[in-house]
């Protein structure tokens, strides 16, 4: 069963989230970093949910992950992929939904790669991931 | 300090209604605590704790004390979705063991079928505030794709199949035969269970528990008191609790906060899963029960497929009896919040009021688990260890 595009939900930006947004209209995927404890984290907040410091930054992505686990949401008007992609090189895995993909294909340890959708009215485009 | 002995559950009830179109909210939540009571052999003006959660209509203990006209010197609105009821006796027995009340009544109603909520299938929206709804909501987690996820996770690493899931489904069907209330009474088998329609993968419609209205209440009083009525004693003997999340995005779909809250409850009770004659399970889905089964002690983890299959579930079949009311899967959800009916059906099992059919023979030990929120997102745990004695 191949996906069909589906309009996602507009993202509503807060002021510690905005950088984020923002870096997406440019089409930069960015995830937070510690100075402290060197550890990336997701969603990005300004105190690290690891070790409590507060020097925390963005760094872009490679946008390269695999499939962590998967489910396809089949008894709704268009099914979707929702899934939790591990990202390249952390150990830090993110909501999300694969996209342009034939749903009985996909599978755990799956590679992926970074592809930006839609969101409702004139929201952000949203990190989404699609097989690599 | 521990609550082992401090505090006893000496009245329970079940509202019969499973659609309450002609009810409102908080006039089931009166109903609830009036049956409590009533059960209890005490009045509302005996009650001077009150604890309820985010189902409660507007200001929660607020409007509801004002709404039944309760007296009261001690008040809890500890809010964990599904599982705020059971942390809720745990935090009534606290309040007792301290002298800050000794007669604590606990509530939980809804209406999601009279009010036509899409309960597993669209996504909530817990609002703009809510740190994590840019970051999740657009994807469109609804409460079956989370756990979907968990399952397919748990098939992953630890080979479990649909058949083992379904096994589940088909010991709560086979205690509902005997509940005239429950919603689903069909026994079915594990054929029925994996061709019926697949909602979100792996889950199919019978892995889901039923969307129901209705309700429950409990009294939790101090020692004196339950002694001093004319009822079973049902203590309370330990209990945890724990939130279990995304951990800053080190996510792992494979074990639930019943890892943390199961061993400080036996912990607290000086039990051992071993113990337990009867156990009430958070079963908004077969996944959820497969998973606390493991995370709880009763089998090794990963194991909880083997452990569950073969009727082990079923009273007067397996090794560990489970809701024996039919549970979340067949008999109700009130709410979409589990929890409090798992503890009323362990209170059951206690007193041996439970269905002639499904009632556990000599049932002096029981645990009840409850999950609130979403396994795949963030949830609370609940664990309370009960004794009649």
């Amino acid at each position: 069963m191949m996906s069909e595009k589906r309009l996602m939900a507009a993202p509503i930006a807060d002021p510690e989230t905005q950088e984020f947004w923002d870096a997406t209209r440019d089409g930069k995927f960015l995830v937070r970093y510690c100075n402290a404890c060197s550890a990336p984290h997701h969603y990005p907040r300004t105190i690290c949910p690891h070790c409590g410091s507060d020097d925390t930054y963005f760094k872009e992505a490679s946008g390269n992950g695999e499939i962590y686990s998967f489910s396809v949401m089949r008894r709704v008007p268009i099914p979707y992929a929702i899934a939790y992609v591990t990202l390249e090189g952390t150990d830090i895995s993110m909501m999300t939904n694969i996209v342009d993909c034939d749903f009985d294909s996909l599978s755990i340890g799956q590679k992926v790669k970074l592809v930006f959708s839609e969101s409702e009215g004139d929201g952000p485009p949203l990190p989404t991931f699609t097989p690599a | 300090m521990s609550i082992n002995g401090k505090a006893y559950i000496a009245g329970a009830f079940e509202h019969p209604t499973r659609k309450a179109i002609d009810k409102s909210l908080a006039q089931l939540h009166a109903e609830c605590a009036k049956g409590a009571l009533e059960d209890a052999g005490l009045t509302k003006d005996d009650v001077d704790g009150y604890f309820c959660a985010g189902d409660a209509p507007g200001l929660g203990p607020l409007s509801l004390a004002d709404y039944m006209g309760l007296k009261l010197r001690h008040m809890d609105s500890t809010e964990t979705g599904g599982s705020s009821y059971l942390i809720h006796v745990a935090h009534a027995a606290e309040a007792i063991a301290l002298g800050k009340c000794k007669v604590a009544l606990i509530t939980l109603c809804g209406r999601p079928r009279a009010e036509g909520m899409a309960t597993g299938t669209a996504p909530r929206n817990y609002g703009a505030g809510t740190p994590d709804a840019a970051f999740e909501f657009p994807y469109a987690p609804t409460i079956v794709n989370m756990y979907g996820m968990c399952a397919k996770r748990h098939m992953h690493e630890f080979g479990t199949t649909s058949e083992q899931l379904a096994w589940i489904k088909v010991a709560a069907s086979h205690h509902a035969q005997h509940n005239p209330k429950a919603m689903l009474r069909d026994v079915v088998t594990v054929e029925d269970v994996v061709n019926s329609p697949m909602i979100s993968d792996p889950l199919h419609r019978l892995d889901c528990c039923v969307i129901s209205d209705g309700g429950g209440a409990l009294v939790v009083v101090a020692p004196e008191i339950a002694r001093s009525l004319n009822r079973p004693l049902v203590k309370v003997k330990g209990a945890g609790e724990a939130p279990k999340h995304q951990m800053g995005g080190r996510v792992d779909l494979t074990y639930s906060g019943a890892a943390w809250s199961g061993p400080t409850a036996f912990e607290e009770a000086g039990v051992k899963p071993a113990d337990i004659k009867y156990a009430s399970i958070y079963d908004s889905f077969t996944i959820t029960v497969l998973m606390q089964l493991e995370d709880l002690g009763f089998c090794a983890k990963g194991d909880g497929g083997k452990f569950v299959s073969d009727g082990n579930l079923i009273s007067g079949v397996g090794k560990l009896p489970f809701n024996t009311d039919g549970g979340g899967l067949c008999n109700n959800h009130p709410a979409n919040r589990g929890g409090m009916t798992k503890v009323i059906e362990a209170v059951r099992q206690l007193r041996g009021e439970a269905h002639p059919a499904v009632q556990v023979p000599n049932c002096d030990l029981a645990l009840a688990h409850g999950t609130g929120g979403s396994l795949g997102t963030r949830h609370g745990s609940g664990t309370l260890i009960l004794e009649r004695e």
